[in-house]
């Protein structure tokens, strides 16, 4: 299922690195930091399966989307199958680490891309 | 739902902190999320999902109002790929 594109992998933090990420960085004992980052997304999670919508500052907002039934095909054997209704979260990214993220591009790996665009906004694929 | 809110239940239920260190902690969760993926790094949290960085190439576009063609430059972007669990819990 991962179709990685090139580039930006190779590294990968779990949750597990980023508990220990916040007891190292708070000086707090690993089990509170990991109760704190379990309660954060099963709040998140929570709050998605309620319909409600999250918005988190810098970060990013993340909504319900519903999707209606449709017919289908499997891919492996070209036959209709019937989808169900579905309801799936759509994360938008938040402009300061979209800004971030992008012009993480030109700094992690010292590789200079010379078309690096400046982060203004407007001159990429309009997002709602 | 806010970050607000994501302290206060931290605060409430997680218990052992006051207000501002809940605040304090919450804080350094999303810094250290974001810190991560400015460096080009995937997170996975299990039961929620994947954050992964995707380099896009530079492609030909069009502004949708003017149907001018524009060359839309190569760069990084973030997708969420939520897990299994977290859809099921959606759909149940």
């Amino acid at each position: 299922m991962e179709r990685e594109k090139s580039g930006a992998e190779a590294h990968v933090m779990t949750k597990s690195d980023l508990i220990d990420r916040i007891a190292e960085k708070l000086k707090l004992p690993r089990g509170k930091a990991e109760e704190v980052v379990n309660m954060v997304f099963e709040s998140m999670e929570n709050s998605l399966k309620q319909g409600e919508r999250i918005e988190i500052r810098g970060f990013g907002s993340f909504e319900i989307r519903n999707y209606k039934a449709y017919e289908g095909r499997n891919p492996r054997t070209g036959n209709p199958v019937e989808v169900q209704p579905k309801r799936l979260p759509f994360f938008k990214v938040g402009k300061e680490l979209k800004e971030r993220v992008n012009n993480g591009r030109t700094t992690a790996d010292g590789a200079p891309a010379a078309d690096a665009p400046p982060s203004t906004p407007g001159n990429g694929p309009t997002t709602t | 739902m806010t970050k607000a809110d994501i302290i206060e239940n931290v605060y409430e239920k997680v218990g052992g902190f006051s207000k501002k260190e809940a605040a304090e902690i919450v804080e350094t969760v999303f810094d250290t999320l974001k810190e991560t993926l400015e460096k080009g790094e995937k997170i996975k949290i299990s039961g929620f999902g994947n954050f992964v960085v995707r380099d896009k190439n530079a492609r030909v576009g069009r502004n949708p109002q003017t149907g001018e063609e524009i060359t839309i430059s190569a760069r990084r972007v973030l997708t969420f790929k939520p897990s299994q669990v977290l859809k099921n819990v959606l759909n149940t």
